[in-house]
């Protein structure tokens, strides 16, 4: 089994804590002049993207987390899984409703996603800065307000619900920045 | 990563220029007080038996060495500083580079500046008073100093953590950092008790010492280090240290005179390193010999000018204030 000993850690480096999967953020040395010296280390772990820190003493080792992050195609889900595959290999990988999270409701059929594998499975699901999503259900919209002023609530697609300007119509496919959930635009054909 | 800049020095001008001044001021300081400077071997023989310090180690070979023969570069310069003291020195101080392999960090770099300084005649409470004249006065248009701060390392402890350092057990230690101050520590021995102690004072007591200079005294027998063990219950270590805006900058002792006391704690020190893997490094014998002619009644402290700097300057780490840090070294 791969491991780190402290000297190695920097941020982004992953280990396994308490059986899960972890990544370094920050590492700190901290040793007093006559005394114990320490590795204080924030650390996300993957699973459940909580921060945490932890001292360690300086020497020590921890076991590798086999973690790796690669852009994987998403192709449907089935009521319990949503599947993804490889673009270069064809294979098909499962995510489980834990590993899509919030992802979920912004993943549109053929997008491509970052996943982030562990041991070989998705563990976690980051969908692309800007995806395209037709409106399914909005207010009818008003014509030539342009005012930007108020706006109304959105339904896509996915199911997602946006925050649209008052001009937009059902069937419209509109750009949305997935990290804030908000409307960038409509799609330009 | 290389780049073609990489040979600029990262500390701006007005920190190198400061550094000068601070090291013109310091040897002002100490030509009025009639003490003398110093130099002494960065290369030696031996090297210190500290568990918790790692010597850089290199070989000479040439003229006198029909083999390559080790020689440590120093840590500190206490050990010879100590025999020309025994020889008859008087009071003596020295501003040199110290090695310590192993320690990198934002406080940290493997190669950095000491001030060294012994006082004939005087104890640790006297020295920490110089210690105060000497910072006050080399950070004086600087850094004024407002508040000045002394603690018992047990009062300390009672005060900002609300434990007796001397009596609580490793399981309290251990689940009071985590309890009340979500400090978890991993690979820390159950029976090292000095190390969870000093996870206390890295992780909880440090940050909430506050602006100015603060001097800690009176610590537990167990981390006397070099300095004399004054009887009592319980007896506590002539040792202090000197913080400044929380941050660690000096270390003082009234300095051990006893020669079989030193080598039983050198012989302690031994056993802890081949107990914890570190290699089993030569004492310094010269030192030994030097204590059992007699070194004169003295305290003695070690002041780190990088990190003094790095507070003069403002700076948020220790490398800010170096020309050349380890890692662009």
């Amino acid at each position: 089994m791969a491991s780190y000993s402290t000297n190695e850690f920097k941020g982004g480096l992953k280990i396994m804590l308490d059986g899960d999967p972890c990544a370094i953020i920050e590492n700190e040395f901290v040793k007093p002049g006559k005394g114990q010296a320490f590795n204080r280390v924030k650390i996300r772990n993957l699973k459940t993207g909580r921060v945490i820190e932890r001292t360690f003493k300086s020497g020590e080792s921890v076991e590798a987390a086999d973690v790796m992050d690669i852009d994987l195609q998403y192709l449907y889900n089935d009521g319990e899984f949503w599947h993804f595959m490889n673009t270069d290999s064809f294979e098909q990988l499962a995510a489980s409703v834990e590993a899509v999270g919030d992802a979920a409701k912004w993943l549109k059929e053929q997008d491509m996603c970052a996943v982030t594998l562990w041991n070989g499975q998705p563990l976690a699901v980051t969908p692309p800065n800007f995806v395209m999503l037709a409106v399914t259900d909005t207010d009818p919209g008003v014509r030539g307000d342009t005012s930007g002023g108020g706006g109304k609530p959105a339904t896509l697609e996915t199911g997602a619900v946006v925050r649209v300007p008052l001009f937009i119509d059902v069937g419209e496919i509109l750009k949305i920045d997935t990290r804030t959930g908000e409307y960038v635009g409509r799609a330009k054909e | 990563m290389q780049t073609e800049s990489d040979w600029r020095p990262l500390a701006s001008l007005d920190v190198l220029k400061l550094r000068a001044s601070i090291l013109a001021r310091i040897r002002e300081f100490f030509t009025k007080l009639d003490v003398l400077e110093v130099d002494t071997p960065v290369l030696s023989r031996a090297a210190t038996t500290d568990p918790a310090l790692c010597s850089f180690k290199t070989v000479y070979s040439g003229p006198g060495a029909a083999k390559d023969e080790p020689r440590y570069l120093h840590t500190s310069p206490e050990f010879p500083m100590k025999r020309l003291l025994a020889a008859g020195s008087g009071s003596i101080y020295q501003i040199c580079k110290v090695f310590r392999n192993g320690e990198s960090g934002i406080r940290h770099n493997p190669e950095f500046m000491l001030l060294e300084w012994y006082r004939t005649g005087f104890d640790e409470l006297e020295l920490m008073e110089e210690v105060q004249r000497l910072v006050t006065d080399v950070l004086t248009d600087v850094m004024p100093i407002d508040t000045i701060q002394h603690w018992c390392y047990r009062d300390l402890f009672v005060e900002m953590a609300a434990v007796d350092p001397f009596t609580a057990t490793v399981a309290e230690l251990s689940g009071l950092l985590q309890s009340r101050y979500g400090v978890t520590a991993v690979g820390l021995a159950s029976d090292d008790r000095d190390a969870w102690l000093d996870l206390l004072m890295t992780h909880v007591i440090e940050p909430r010492l506050g602006n100015g200079l603060v001097f800690i005294r009176d610590y537990p027998a167990s981390q006397a280090a070099l300095a004399r063990v004054r009887p009592g219950d319980p007896p506590v270590a002539a040792r202090f240290e000197v913080y400044l805006n929380g941050i660690e900058i000096a270390n003082g002792f009234h300095e051990l005179a006893d020669a079989e006391e030193q080598q039983r704690r050198f012989e302690r020190e031994l056993q802890q390193r081949c107990k914890a893997g570190s290699e089993v490094v030569t004492m310094d014998e010269k030192l030994l010999s030097a204590l059992r002619s007699g070194l004169p009644d003295c305290a003695g402290v070690a002041l780190g000018l990088d990190r003094l700097l790095m507070l003069a300057s403002g700076s948020r780490q220790v490398q800010d204030v170096l020309a050349f840090p380890f890692h662009m070294a």
